[in-house]
């Protein structure tokens, strides 16, 4: 197993350096560069070149991408044009908030996307399968932001249950049933689509387990059914819903920053929309590696989990 | 136990189907007294006003630094604020000020010459010790200082290499809010995050993403003001910005979006609007293509239907603009000058004239950018217009940096036509960058349309050394009859900047530079 890990691990440096790749060249290949960004409507070429030189920007292109690689594998990420603080600093305050946000979404679709399958495999084609699967097409339909945006108009704006927008108070204490009032709506927003995916897929995953001779062995051995579903099926059927609870991981942190924008929730997707909008390179190169990382790092421990479950995956 | 709380529990539970949120509890806190909560359209850079650009920035800047003279409540008129009174030589190249007694900085450190010296060398000079807590992206504005000398503790002089009239006006834009030399030296690069001034309000802290919180200056030397503490929370999405203020979260909005003003009507909000030194235009590319004739240039500005963008496309939030000089300068503004009026069968007329019936037109529109309102429905609005009297208008639409990247170069080969606005504290700079012969892009300029009148460059260089304000101003009226008639660009609207307050803010103005100045508003 641990080899199994080891191998896993030194496969994710190459994905890695290419993604730096690629961001660096795409951030070096879009048009405008911070200097025009920073100085808008005063951008003459003069100013412009003489910002850019403050900046550090007028060396070559190659040049460039190694002095980066080489700070940052020395942990050193930049400091942000835009914010005037260290891009590492930056990244991981706003990183812990998306992780708040997108891991209560994702607990929250696991949770409820698994129970709906189950339940509407269990009564396949029942009153409750077919309520289920309405629900589960109507979640699936309605666009995150648009919903976030509805949710908004008629809790916070008319009904004035949940606060509007942010993470925090910006007066009052910082605790636990704060900070969850401020999550619910985005939180939920954010669940709804994957939650659909989920339950539709993990629908057909237990329903394909229940067809097994497995299954009708429990039974006939007298079984109770709520353990045959539950513990038997469900256990055989999450070996393939977990990869998909690590594509929908990947999911919910991307739909995060549709959420974010409307919730203005701190979060890094937030961050990485502004950066770029300002050409602030660092902070969207420092910003968009840290974030693969942390994608393929939890992929590396979806196989894991799923090695672990799976005995025919050979480690 | 209230109803409310009940059914927000019962909502809780299903929506998080957690055991953790059935402890949640509080309803919704209404916004503490005297405590002003402005939603503000984006996280400041930082709160260094030497480093900063963006008119966000400035809004709190505005209330935590003086300059050595400011804008005159509702005009853009300078008058003294830390500098009690100045002199300026009669070649226009000396200004000495003499400096307010008694004022001290935040942080206990007294403000005299030096520290005048200080920031401007600060700035200017790349070998003092401290030009590396930029960079500082406006320095240029102050180009034209080449030395500041102290001549006594309360006597500072300014020695520009030429005369340049727009100098006073340039000292009360933020770049020329004085800092505190003792808090650059402790703070270093990190200035920006730790400020230090002498305005109304001092720094309280800055909680990044969420609110920068000012506290009051009891010993302001203007008056101590009316609130107690304003907080700026960064609220980029305009929708839940709106949000915020129709809930009560946030007791002042800037910046408005046109569509969401009708939610302000009524007594529990009050809407504010006010023109500024703000026009947006387009550019016409006078060197080739159907534009290089005047008459075609005209007839564009007859076509274009202005009266039905400011008030259908933008609801009223502008004014129609007459020409290259915004109203809000009223001291140089020409009020002689109507705009041109819509008038299509003209514009036909002098299409047919000048052979140009059917041209093919390339028109660069932006997705949306600093003052650019809302750029893709107006060159749609337009594209309508120009075609109606005959023009094919292909537009191309870009994002704002990449637009930027596109038009500032010049349109020459690429296209006729593009959008542009400019906000300006002076009336000298937009003329002085977009439309004399020696702004072509080539030479550094922003004159992407290639205008050339040797009359107007002559009057823009007068202006510009001149020294006495009503001259400067007949040189600038001058100025705008010429450009009208020339027409290097189609002139299209000046934007009223918007806010809204809700009922429990007094003492709140709107002012035509676009600052916002808090230091008289108080809140029940």
């Amino acid at each position: 197993m641990t080899g199994y890990i080891l191998k896993r691990l030194l496969s994710a440096i190459p994905v890695l350096l290419g993604i730096s790749v690629i961001v660096f060249a795409i951030m070096a290949l879009i048009p405008g560069d911070p200097a025009t960004a920073i100085l808008g409507s005063y951008a003459t070429p003069e100013n412009v070149e003489k910002l850019n030189r403050d900046l550090g920007l007028d060396q070559g292109f190659v040049a460039r991408y190694f002095i980066w690689l080489g700070n940052m594998l020395q942990g050193d990420f930049g400091r942000s044009f835009a914010l005037n603080r260290p891009v590492l600093d930056e990244v991981l305050d706003r990183f812990g908030a998306t992780l708040i946000l997108a891991g209560s979404s994702f607990l929250l679709c696991s949770l409820l996307g698994i129970a709906a399958g189950v339940v509407s495999a269990a009564r396949q084609y029942g009153l409750a399968d077919k309520a289920i699967t309405f629900a589960v097409l109507l979640g699936i339909s309605i666009p995150s932001f648009f919903l976030g945006m509805m949710m908004i108009l008629i809790f916070a704006v008319q009904l004035r249950w949940f606060p509007v927008s942010g993470m925090w108070p910006i007066y009052g204490d910082r605790n636990l049933p704060v900070l969850l009032d401020h999550l619910a709506m985005p939180a939920f927003a954010l669940s709804v689509v994957a939650t659909g995916v989920i339950a539709r897929l993990a629908r057909s995953a237990m329903l394909e387990v229940l067809r097994q001779d497995f299954i009708r062995t429990a039974r006939a051995k007298g079984v109770n059914e709520r353990r045959v579903i539950w513990r038997h099926a469900l256990r055989a059927a999450m070996v393939s819903i977990i990869p998909i609870l690590g594509i929908q991981a990947g999911f919910v942190l991307s739909g995060a920053v549709y959420i974010e924008m409307v919730f203005q929730w701190p979060g890094v997707g937030r961050m990485l929309v502004d950066a770029i909008l300002k050409r602030d390179i660092l902070l969207v190169q420092g910003g968009v590696v840290f974030i693969a990382a942390c994608y393929v790092m939890f992929n590396i421990l979806v196989d894991v989990a799923q090695a672990l479950l799976d005995p025919r995956i050979k480690t | 136990m209230t109803f409310l709380t009940l059914t927000r529990r019962a909502l809780l539970a299903a929506t998080a189907a957690s055991a953790l949120a059935l402890s949640a509890g509080g309803a919704t806190a209404q916004t503490p007294e005297n405590v002003l909560i402005v939603g503000q359209i984006a996280e400041p850079k930082s709160l260094d006003p030497a480093a900063v650009t963006a008119v966000n920035d400035f809004r709190i800047l505005m209330n935590v630094y003086d300059g050595l003279v400011r804008y005159k409540d509702g005009t853009l008129e300078v008058e003294p604020a830390l500098a009690t009174d100045w002199t300026i030589s009669e070649d226009g190249t000396v200004y000495t000020f003499t400096l307010r007694e008694g004022v001290s900085f935040h942080d206990g450190s007294a403000f005299d010459a030096e520290a005048v010296k200080f920031n401007f060398d600060r700035i200017l000079d790349e070998s003092h010790p401290f030009h590396d807590t930029g960079p500082f992206p406006l320095a240029f504005f102050f180009s034209a200082v080449e030395s500041v000398e102290v001549i006594d503790p309360m006597t500072v002089s300014f020695t520009l290499n030429a005369p340049y009239a727009p100098f006073l006006s340039n000292l009360a834009y933020p770049t020329g809010l004085i800092v505190s030399p003792a808090a650059v030296e402790q703070h270093g690069a990190d200035f920006g995050r730790n400020p230090s001034g002498t305005g109304a309000f001092k720094f309280g802290e800055w909680r990044s993403n969420e609110a920068v919180v000012v506290q009051a200056n009891p010993g302001y030397w203007d008056g101590a003001p009316g609130l107690e503490a304003v907080v700026f929370r960064p609220i980029t999405d305009a929708n839940t910005r709106t949000a915020e203020m129709l809930a009560g979260g946030i007791d002042l909005m800037v910046e408005v979006p046109p569509v969401a003003l009708s939610e302000f009507q009524g007594d529990s909000y009050s809407v504010f609007e006010q023109a500024g030194p703000h026009v947006w235009f387009l550019i016409l590319n006078a060197k080739e293509g159907p534009f290089a004739d005047v008459r075609v240039r005209q007839a564009a500005n007859y076509a274009i239907n202005k009266e039905a963008i400011v008030n259908d496309v933008l609801e009223g939030t502008a004014e129609v603009a007459a020409g290259p000089t915004p109203p809000a300068f009223a001291w140089a503004y020409n009020p002689d000058l109507e705009p041109y009026p819509y008038d299509p069968d003209r514009a036909r007329a002098l299409l047919a004239e000048a052979g140009a019936e059917g041209a093919e037109l390339t028109f660069y529109v932006t997705e949306g950018g600093s003052g650019m309102l809302d750029p893709v429905s107006m060159g749609t609005a337009i594209q309508a217009d120009l075609e109606a009297v005959g023009l094919k208008v292909s537009i191309e639409t870009y994002e704002w940096n990449t637009f930027l990247g596109n038009v500032n170069p010049g349109l020459e080969g690429k296209a006729d036509m593009a959008e542009m606005a400019w906000m300006t504290n002076d009336p000298d700079t937009l003329p002085f960058l977009a439309l004399r012969t020696e702004a072509w892009p080539d030479k550094g300029g922003f004159n992407s349309g290639y205008y050339s009148n040797p009359e107007v460059d002559k009057l823009l260089d007068a202006a510009r050394a001149e020294t006495d304000q009503a001259e400067r101003a007949r040189l600038y009226q001058q100025m705008q009859v010429i450009v009208q008639e020339d027409a290097p660009w189609v002139f299209v609207a000046n934007w009223k900047q918007n806010a809204v307050t809700s009922d429990r803010v007094e003492g709140f103005s709107l002012q035509p530079s676009f600052f916002l100045l808090l230091d008289d508003v108080t809140k029940k």
